[in-house]
């Protein structure tokens, strides 16, 4: 029987994830899936049978329509959550995301150890086990970070061509960098792949800190909480970079 | 354009009139410059003032790694007067191509115009400059393209990029590009270039950057990346008349099917129209009868940077140069996924491997939790 290493830790409810970061996630799960698919779609489109005339049909108009629609609220989301890192929680700051302190390094060190090389502890040896992001998954979002700019950046420059307003001729000048909009639109659909593979990664990923950990890390994204170790607080402090303490 | 100038030399109107037109073919000729240019209708009497009153500006029109098909192009726009007046008058100092003169004659004219007219003349190439070995791969009278292009750029007052090669290198300048043929705006160092790229850019596009340039004294507003914004702020895309098919989603998938038939749009069979910024779907070619699109082809992206290095002309799907010619953006993304998928299994069963007794404990903590719950 398991008894004999049974030991069960009391467990103290985080309020991990704030509402504002919780809509920004859902929020951007959805406009990536409309702005994946409809994608998808404008690069290839379906080969329609209709016998519509062209001027009663508008199909490529609509999936474009949803497409740039996607692409707004997915960009503002995007401000917003840059904005969030400065106004948010200590699990939302921008500090998370990027190393600021050795700490970071030795975090992520220990996050390869354990989770991808699978290395037994030595005795006496603390687990990486952080609160909210741990350092390599916060290290991660800042080049998906990166990712969505290079989209927004590629994306609204493709839309600049279309628009008069103001805010997408921001980015009229985004062609001429990439070398006009034949190369700058290949590099927004190779963009594309690596928001499909870390998609797949990042939804895994989930569900294994929600199985090794056991401390509701799927549902942490649901109402905010994850339930951490009494003991963890006593031992020694977070391990999460506290941008709040000096 | 001086005083000293017009004495010696006729001004264009009249050069138009001894060439036999009337002076209502002279006003339609104007009128329509104007429009192509993008100008108000006031302009017209702008163009017409500027045509009378100045004498004609000298031009050297350069031919170095090129076809001369902008010059067939130009010699082709709709209206006889720019072949007649504009081409005419302004080749006869050096064009290789069209000049009477040979030989030593045509060198001498040459070198006569460059200091007669030093920082008077338009300076228009024709043709990318290959700088590999020398520059020996494009010889002219005994000196490398380079060193002639050096030599008549010096003095000029305007510098016009005629076609994709002198824009972007063009077919020579593709990869491996063997002889570095390089677009002249990378030679050419603070003299402002004007590009008209195009594989040929439009006749009546040429004549208008040069009829600006006679009117207002100056070079026409250029786009980000040197092109007139008269001309190049549009997408084919934007003024094509299959757009409605586009929008509709309705496509030919290949050249002989019947939607090809019925004059979908060519979006699917590698139309690069929305990435690229002409004028062909409002000006077209030879007298505005046709262009690419209207004959059944797909725009091939011509003036745009590096056209031939794009990606394939008749696929949408985007080529990994130097992955393979089959490969693309979305056979290396399936790829990637599976690996990825593969991955992710891969740690998921090594995760119940390693971490078997910390899964077994958590399982164990929770079924014991489950116990005190009274039913």
């Amino acid at each position: 029987m398991a008894t004999k290493y049974l030991h069960i830790p009391r467990l103290r409810r985080i309020y991990v994830w704030e509402l504002p970061v919780r809509l920004y996630h859902w929020l951007n799960v959805l406009a990536i899936i409309v702005l994946v698919a409809t994608g998808f779609y404008i690069a290839n489109p379906l080969a329609l049978m209709s016998q519509k005339e062209a001027a009663n049909a508008f199909t490529m108009g609509w999936v474009r329509f949803l497409h740039f629609t996607a692409a707004y609220i997915f960009f503002f989301n995007f401000l917003f959550r840059i904005y969030w890192g400065f106004v948010g929680n200590k699990y939302a700051n921008w500090k998370q995301f990027i190393p600021t302190s050795k700490r970071f390094f030795k975090e992520i060190w220990s996050v390869i150890r354990m989770d991808i090389l699978f290395q037994k502890n030595r005795p006496g040896q603390r687990e990486h086990l952080s609160i909210g992001h741990n350092a390599l998954a916060g290290l991660t979002y800042f080049f998906v970070f990166l990712l969505f700019l290079v989209q927004c950046l590629t994306g609204f420059g493709l839309y600049a061509a279309m628009s008069d307003w103001w805010l997408p001729q921001l980015f009229a000048w985004v062609p001429a960098f990439f070398g006009g909009d034949i190369v700058m639109r290949q590099v927004h659909h190779w963009a594309m792949w690596l928001f499909i593979l870390f998609t797949v990664i990042h939804v895994y990923l989930v569900f294994y800190h929600d199985y090794v950990e056991g401390r509701g890390e799927i549902s942490s994204m649901g109402g905010g909480w994850k339930f951490i170790e009494e003991e963890f607080f006593e031992k020694e402090k977070p391990h999460t970079p506290n941008p709040h303490k000096p | 354009m001086n005083s000293e100038a017009s004495k010696k030399q006729p001004t264009y109107y009249e050069e138009i009139r001894l060439k036999g037109y009337s002076r209502r073919d002279f006003m339609k000729f104007a009128s329509m410059m104007a429009a192509f240019m993008g100008l108000e209708s006031s302009a017209i009497g702008q163009v017409v003032k500027a045509l009378e009153t100045n004498s004609r500006v000298p031009v050297i029109w350069m031919h170095f790694q090129e076809c001369t098909c902008c010059s067939e192009s130009f010699i082709r726009s709709s209206h006889p007067i720019v072949a007649d007046i504009l081409l005419d008058m302004i080749s006869l100092d050096y064009s290789e191509t069209l000049m009477a003169a040979s030989g030593v004659q045509a060198e001498a004219a040459l070198k006569n115009t460059l200091e007669k007219y030093k920082g008077k003349y338009i300076l228009c190439v024709e043709g990318s400059v290959p700088v590999a070995a020398d520059g020996v791969y494009c010889m002219i009278g005994g000196k490398t393209s380079l060193q002639v292009l050096h030599e008549v750029a010096e003095g000029a007052a305007a510098v016009i990029a005629w076609g994709s090669c002198a824009s972007n290198g063009c077919v020579q300048s593709a990869k491996p590009n063997p002889t570095s043929a390089t677009p002249i705006h990378k030679l050419l160092k603070g003299i402002p270039v004007i590009k008209v790229p195009g594989c040929p850019p439009i006749g009546e596009v040429m004549a208008g950057v040069i009829v600006h340039y006679l009117t207002f004294g100056k070079i026409p507003e250029l786009d980000r990346i040197g092109r007139p914004k008269a001309f190049y702020s549009k997408r084919v895309h934007d003024s094509c008349y299959r757009r409605p098919f586009y929008d509709a989603g309705l496509f030919v998938e290949t050249f002989d099917d019947e939607n090809a038939k019925k004059g979908y749009c060519l979006y699917k069979v590698g139309c690069k129209g929305p990435s690229t910024y002409n004028a062909c779907g409002v000006m077209r070619w030879n007298e505005g009868t046709s262009f690419p699109i209207q004959s059944g082809h797909p725009c091939i992206g011509c003036s745009e940077e590096n056209f031939w290095d794009n990606g394939r002309m008749y696929e949408r799907a985007s080529a990994f140069s130097g992955f393979g010619i089959e490969a693309d953006a979305d056979k290396w993304g399936k790829v990637a996924l599976g690996v990825t998928a593969a991955a992710v299994a891969g740690h998921a069963i090594a995760t119940n491997i390693t971490k078997y007794k910390k899964i077994h404990e958590l399982e164990a903590e929770g079924k014991e939790g489950e116990k005190d719950v009274i039913s």
